[in-house]
């Protein structure tokens, strides 16, 4: 049999049962097209958690003071809540750790804002001259704050762009004006590109001022919040977060580093966190679409069963003219492949449509990636194998003398 | 050349009774020959002519087809002797639904695996031989009469050019004039392309057109005779299907 004849054959028999071919390969084509549109929408949720991860800093490092622990007592106030991160320690990170780009001291308070009676309450951030860069945020208007006004202890702020719709009417150029935090007048200077939010946190929520100037008004004290470090590359986080503790445990005189006083966090951790929970939701996703294509599945070996069972004289016939048996299995598996290949394919568009859909009116991020497409129509074949493989292997088995007999 | 000894087909597993369905028959077709094996229901003629027809082999005994020892074969080699050496013509569900005459014919051919283009041809030439209207090639299957049936199934007996054609009461489903034609293309596929020819039937008037009738009752041969004047089907109506 040469591959046209096989054709003829198969689009002959589908066509003589065309509902229900059609019917059959329904089952196929739903399967198959929640898998990819389900992946799709997986994918989608972990590419835009991956960015929004991005968006707070590539490479970064985060340390962070430990526990307060009163002296003789087992209460801890939770993590951060330590006085034991320094300007000099910052400092230090950057000069001495080897692939570090930048080190970022920063300390975080909250206060009341106001500008010309209207208010609010925010994230006053103060931070060095190296924060854009480090947490990766830009600036949409005027110009962040540099060394100069740091070293100064200058007035200036540089606000989030929800800071700005919280405080000012529409219209009002932001940079020049005058705001109140805490009670002491700053001017700003600059305003941040819209990031969107970041897990629990809105990140163009906060206003951003020298951190001198933040210590000296809000905290009263050197200590520092956070130091944010950004790392060379990626491959070298992990040595470069070692490189930090045993730094900072060396300046801290703590020997056993199960006493540290500070933490640090790896963002490539975050990272990995949050893409293995969006992972097991996509796995979760496509098991459910799973099933409907095993049911599919079966929808095709209960049709192909009955297919045999119908066309017994036919296949007696086709033997008795000289059929072999691999003439017979082959012409009912290729049956089977072809319905499950068709409906793979009307499942793929059908599946690439719907996270379209999805995309346009749910407004949630979908990404039909080439290997799900790919793995759909290896699934579809492999369904329509397994599926097919018993009905052939049963229409090939048969007695040619019983089929030609059977009525 | 067709040679059967002392062929025996019992049924039935041991310690149950059982059946002896063909129970020592031996005779000897030669190449050209027009034979009627004719027995009633139950006489065994089915039982032999699945094993005339390598579509099943003997309990016991030897058949011999053109030299080759059938009688032991396995399923795939049936198969093989099927598809390149017999051609069937059967009573009913002959040709395949929903498909061309030419198709239909060209099927064996497939199998054989003979070339595309070469199949068409052999086919037509078929058709031609079994008197079949060539303005009717590409009407489906189930577009055709009774007796346009039979000629399509003849056709494709003959298409690969077998050393015998095994026809399974081919008339059976037939009015007596329309099985009259079949019967008159039988006999003119015989006397003209020398087409060797066994013929199934329980109609004693059937038999009456070949030119040996084997009798068959309780699996055994009853008489085997020559039949001097074989009925001559009438021609007049042959070519006019």
């Amino acid at each position: 049999m040469t591959l046209s004849d096989i054709y003829h054959e198969t689009s002959s028999a589908l066509r003589a049962n065309k509902v229900r071919s059609g019917l059959t390969m329904l089952g196929i084509v739903i399967g198959i097209s929640s898998v990819i549109a389900l992946i799709a929408i997986g994918n989608g949720a972990q590419s835009s958690i991956q960015s929004s991860i991005q968006s707070i800093g590539s490479n970064l490092i985060i340390v962070m003071p430990g526990a307060t622990r009163t002296p003789g007592s087992i209460v801890s106030a939770g993590r951060g809540t330590a006085q034991s991160l320094t300007n000099e320690d910052a400092t230090a990170i950057a000069s001495q750790v080897s692939g570090v780009v930048a080190a970022d001291p920063e300390v975080s308070s909250n206060k009341q804002v106001t500008f010309q009676g209207t208010n609010t309450r925010t994230t006053i951030l103060g931070t060095g001259d190296q924060y854009p860069t480090v947490r990766n945020l830009q600036i949409a208007d005027g110009s962040y704050f540099t060394q100069n006004q740091i070293t100064s202890l200058a007035r200036v702020a540089v606000i989030g762009p929800t800071v700005v719709t919280d405080l000012m009417a529409t219209g009002t150029e932001p940079v020049g004006q005058e705001i109140v935090i805490g009670g002491d007048t700053f001017t700003v200077i600059g305003v941040t590109v819209a990031k969107g939010g970041s897990g629990f946190t809105n990140q163009d929520d906060q206003i951003f001022i020298p951190l001198t100037t933040a210590q000296q008004l809000f905290t009263g004290n050197k200590y520092l919040s956070t130091i944010s470090v950004e790392a060379d590359n990626t491959n070298d986080m992990a040595a470069v977060q070692a490189d930090i503790t045993t730094l900072l445990l060396g300046r801290h005189s703590i020997s056993n580093p199960t006493n540290a006083d500070f933490s640090t966090i790896n963002q490539a951790d975050i990272a990995a966190t949050a893409s293995g929970i969006t992972q097991t939701f996509t796995i979760l996703l496509a098991a459910v679409a799973g099933i409907s294509l095993l049911v599919g599945g079966i929808g095709i070996m209960n049709m192909m069963l009955t297919t045999v069972t119908e066309r017994t004289r036919e296949i007696g016939l086709r033997k008795a003219i000289g059929a072999k048996k691999s003439d017979i299995s082959t012409q009912f598996l290729v049956e089977a492949v072809s319905l499950t290949f068709i409906g793979g394919g009307i499942g793929v568009a059908l599946g690439i449509l719907a996270s379209y859909l999805v995309t346009t009116f749910g407004g949630i991020t979908t990404s039909v990636t080439s290997s799900s497409v790919i793995l759909a129509f290896c699934v579809s074949a492999g369904i329509g194998i397994i599926f097919g493989y018993y009905p052939a292997r049963r229409a090939a088995s048969l007695n040619p003398i019983e089929a030609l007999r059977y009525e | 050349m067709i040679e059967i000894k002392n062929i025996t087909k019992v049924y039935g597993s041991a310690g149950a009774e059982k059946v002896r369905a063909v129970d020592g028959i031996s005779f000897t077709i030669k190449d050209g020959e027009f034979v009627a094996i004719m027995g009633p229901s139950g006489s065994g003629k089915s039982t032999l002519m699945h094993i005339l027809g390598a579509l099943d082999t003997p309990t016991s005994g030897t058949y011999h087809l053109d030299g080759k020892d059938v009688s032991s074969l396995t399923d795939e080699e049936l198969a093989e002797i099927r598809r390149n050496h017999i051609g069937f013509v059967f009573q009913s569900f002959n040709l395949l639904p929903r498909t061309t005459v030419l198709r239909n014919v060209s099927l064996p051919l497939m199998y054989a695996g003979v070339k595309v283009e070469e199949r068409e041809a052999r086919a037509k030439a078929a058709l031609v031989s079994a008197g079949f209207n060539e303005s009717h090639f590409l009407h489906l299957s189930n577009q055709l009469s009774g007796g346009q049936i039979q000629r399509v199934a003849i056709a494709r007996a003959l298409v690969n050019n077998p050393s015998l054609i095994l026809a399974d009461e081919p008339t059976g489903n037939l009015d007596t004039r329309t099985g009259e034609i079949v019967l008159g293309t039988f006999q003119k596929l015989n006397r003209e392309n020398g087409s060797t020819i066994i013929l199934i039937t329980h109609e004693p008037d059937v038999a009456m057109h070949a030119n040996r009738i084997i009798h068959i009752r309780d699996g055994k041969i009853v008489e085997d005779k020559i039949n001097p004047n074989p009925t001559k089907a009438r021609t007049d109506t042959v070519d006019k299907i």
